[in-house]
């Protein structure tokens, strides 16, 4: 159990609304969220379809665990097909939203077809309607926020919306919840705007219950909570430091790319550190930081909640941006410090405050910017192109105005909000574009962590680090350490990342307890509370089956495994500096090891032997 | 020794463990929407605040019920609402300063801590101890401490 067995089933284009029960023999094979929402997005779109057309669907998906007091139990994910890769999309958000949706009585909702006109979802527990959203189109997320608040006149709903961005084309566009926490990767916000859906809007008031066995889940969980608190990574780094923890560590081992990564490691990453986000400023003696805050649930809280110095030049007169708002993870404080050479803490936390404002993933966002400069400073761009900006690495100024226009679509943000790929295809530098299958590579190189070069190449949602974290192994130790350096032996490592993960992103807890957690202390979570016999080993199985089934479903939207790549610049250049100096991803050495470990034949296809192995259904 | 619930807001992180325990509890489900305790944020401020109950001596509640449903909890010093005899007239819910007494409308009753009987839950959930259980006649014990330490009479006494 856990689960509620109902989804909610929403014809945009007919504007209706319909409950349906879960698909309990798919739940019990793929578990919830990631898993069991690519299930149904299997069996129900073309997996050649437009994904900005009416026949791409939007599914909003819960785990079993959402909405309890499992530790990190509020996740939900989206799930659709990527406007930006064109393969399988799937991006997890924590904030409130998706306890909301579990606490209003609902596994999942699906989102088909387009609607005439903007409207926004109102979810009451059971009571569910399509409402008009005219007046919110054109508003970014806090201004859609502010209003759906004030119109229902409770400030208890939780909202996901699209921004500006979304409206206008971006394809990194996410789904903003919470203000500040976001559906953040492939351009699911892209699509839900491709749709008129403007925002989801939940109040949940029936609880989550259906648990198998209370006594041993609250038992567990509390023993699991305990097992958080005492670890380093989870007790003391994440509370503190935020993600932020890793940016001076990722810069020591030289694995930092840096300015569109022809470097790897940034001469400035100190001063946009989690340390430096604690350093009280010279103007006003606070630090950026103000307080670490929690997800639903997280007894981590890793979140970071930050201003901007209101000296700064990004926010002067602009008091609307004074106040706290969600300040920067790792992975934006590199994408829009590190890869475009702004060593500036204020500006980028206010271009991170700017991506949560208009929805766009600042990963994508940062690691375009970071093409263009490297485009501009080749002279392939001048500034007639870029309508005046003087994209040159390192400037804080070129950045903020990059983002206020692409947040707002207007002139040469949109085509930095096309993405990298798009870009450097355009103006004949498609090397540059630092991306597998069109999504940008996050903050940490492969020539510096050999593991993440395998992760990027064959994820598949294109490049992104949470599909397997090897990082954890490689640099942290975490369940052991390799060298990362060395590619030998990687191939089994991701592959075991990869299946570990896909199952807790199926379960509603947060991929971020894995630093303490393995299998074994989320296996009995999941068993005391959901029906059937949840083990290490059938979480595995479940994870493994999910992956063929991504993997399948690209395959059939038509990429083959020459997408499984690296940028040249990270297979051809060698680390100039740092520990990995001379070293370049070592692809090639991984990969045909890595199909067959999968059982894959050896130009990466999935077999039938396979599809029969995971019961998986046939597609296109 | 009588105790009672302790917060410190300065500690919380809004992740809502309480919230889950209380409802938990009482309800039988993790339900916030019922939770007696409830975690606010004041987004601007990056504050997060825990609001519950604070077991007033001279309870407005107790003396505003026109049926004597909210009675003294002799063990916890609580005010406890009694089910069976509450008939849900709001009256409380007008009278307490603090809006800590709150309907449900699930069953007509009025809902608000009641200590979990001497074991609060939200106290045991709660991951940074921004909500604690402890002696009512100290709770500003661990501040005091704080600032003892902070008096420098070493270095007076020394010199």
């Amino acid at each position: 159990m856990a689960w509620t067995k109902k989804i909610l089933r929403v014809n945009l284009t007919e504007g209706k609304i319909q409950a349906e029960p879960l698909n309990m023999e798919w739940a019990r094979e793929y578990l919830g969220q990631r898993g069991l929402a690519t299930r149904y997005l299997v069996e129900e779109i073309d997996p050649r379809c437009d994904p900005l057309g009416p026949d791409n669907k939007l599914i909003m998906a819960t785990g079993p665990l959402t909405g309890t007091t499992a530790s990190t139990g509020g996740r939900y994910s989206v799930i659709t097909k990527s406007p930006l890769t064109g393969t399988v999309a799937c991006s997890n958000s924590g904030g409130f939203i998706g306890a909301e949706m579990k606490n209003a009585g609902w596994d999942m909702i699906i989102f088909e077809g387009k609607s005439p006109s903007p409207v926004y979802l109102y979810l009451e527990d059971e009571r569910a309607e399509l409402l008009p959203a005219e007046d919110l189109w054109g508003k970014s997320v806090w201004a859609t926020d502010e209003l759906i608040h004030k119109k229902h006149q409770d400030p208890l709903i939780r909202i996901a919306a699209v921004g500006r961005s979304a409206e206008a084309g971006c394809l990194y566009a996410c789904i903003v919840n919470d203000l500040h926490r976001a559906a953040g990767r492939s351009g699911v916000g892209t699509v839900m705007a491709s749709k008129n859906l403007k925002a989801v809007a939940v109040r949940g008031t029936r609880g989550v219950g259906n648990i198998k066995d209370p006594t041993r889940f609250m038992k567990v969980t509390a023993e699991q909570k305990q097992v958080l608190a005492e670890n380093a990574v989870t007790g003391q780094g994440l509370p503190s430091y935020g993600t932020q923890v890793l940016m001076n560590v990722i810069n020591e081992v030289g694995a930092l790319p840096t300015r569109n990564a022809r470097d790897v490691q940034f001469e400035d990453a100190n001063k946009i550190s989690g340390e430096a986000m604690h350093e009280p400023r010279k103007s006003d003696g606070k630090p950026n930081l103000t307080t670490n805050a929690a997800c639903f649930g997280c007894t981590i809280a890793c979140g970071r909640i930050s201003t901007v110095d209101q000296g700064h030049f990004t926010v002067k007169n602009k008091p609307e941006y004074w106040g706290n708002s969600g300040g920067l993870e790792y992975e934006a404080a590199w994408a829009m410090g590190t890869d475009t050479g702004v060593g500036d803490l204020d500006a980028v936390t206010y271009v991170n405050f700017l991506c949560n404002e208009d929805g766009m993933d600042p990963i994508s966002f940062g690691a375009t910017v970071a093409a263009a400069m490297e485009l501009y400073e080749m002279g392939v761009i001048d500034k007639e192109t870029t309508g005046g900006l003087e994209l040159k690495f390192g400037s804080a100024d070129a950045l903020a105005r990059a983002a206020e226009l692409v947040a707002r679509g207007e002139g040469f943000g949109k085509e930095l909000g096309l993405g990298s790929r798009r870009l450097c295809e355009k103006y004949g530098h498609p090397d540059l574009s630092m991306s597998v299958k069109g999504q940008e590579f996050p903050a940490y190189d492969p020539r510096g962590i050999q593991g993440m070069g395998l992760t990027y190449a064959t994820s598949n949602r294109g490049a992104c680090h949470l599909r397997s974290y090897t990082v954890s192994s490689e640099i942290l130790g975490i369940p052991e350490k390799t060298d990362p350096l060395v590619s030998e032996g990687k191939a089994a490592l991701v592959k075991a990342f990869q299946d570990a993960t896909a199952a807790v992103d199926s379960s509603g807890l947060c991929v971020f307890t894995t630093f303490a957690w393995t299998l074994e202390n989320i296996a009995p979570q999941i068993d005391a509370a959901c029906d059937g016999e949840w083990t290490t080993d059938t979480l595995v199985e479940v994870g493994e089956r999910i992956w063929n089934l991504e993997r399948d479903f690209n395959l059939a939207a038509g990429l083959t495994g020459a997408d499984d790549n690296l940028p040249k610049r990270l297979l051809k250049e060698a680390a100039k500096t740092g520990p990995a100096k001379g070293k370049v991803a070592e692809l090639d050495r991984m990969l045909p090891e890595y199909y067959e470990l999968r059982g894959w034949t050896p130009e990466g296809a999935v077999t039938p032997e396979i599809r029969e192995r995971f019961g998986l259904p046939s597609q296109g | 020794m009588q105790k009672s619930l302790h917060i410190n807001p300065g500690k919380c992180t809004g992740c809502l463990q309480c919230e889950m325990a209380c409802s938990y509890e009482n309800e039988g489900l993790f339900n916030p929407a019922k939770s007696r305790i409830k975690v606010f944020t004041f987004h601007h401020e990056g504050r997060f605040v825990p609001y519950t109950c604070t077991q007033c001596d001279e309870a407005w509640c107790m003396q505003a019920c026109p049926v004597d449903a909210i009675v003294v909890n002799a063990a916890t010093g609580s005010k406890d609402v009694l089910d069976s005899v509450c008939v849900g007239c709001k009256v409380c819910t007008i009278a307490c300063p603090f809006g800590t007494v709150n309907y449900n409308v699930d069953t007509g009753k009025v809902i608000k801590c009641d200590l979990c009987g001497g074991d609060p839950k939200c106290a045991e959930a709660c991951p940074t101890e921004a909500i604690t259980y402890i002696d009512a006649g100290a709770t500003g014990l661990e501040r005091m401490r704080n600032w003892a330490a902070k008096t420098d009479t070493a270095k007076h006494t020394s010199s």
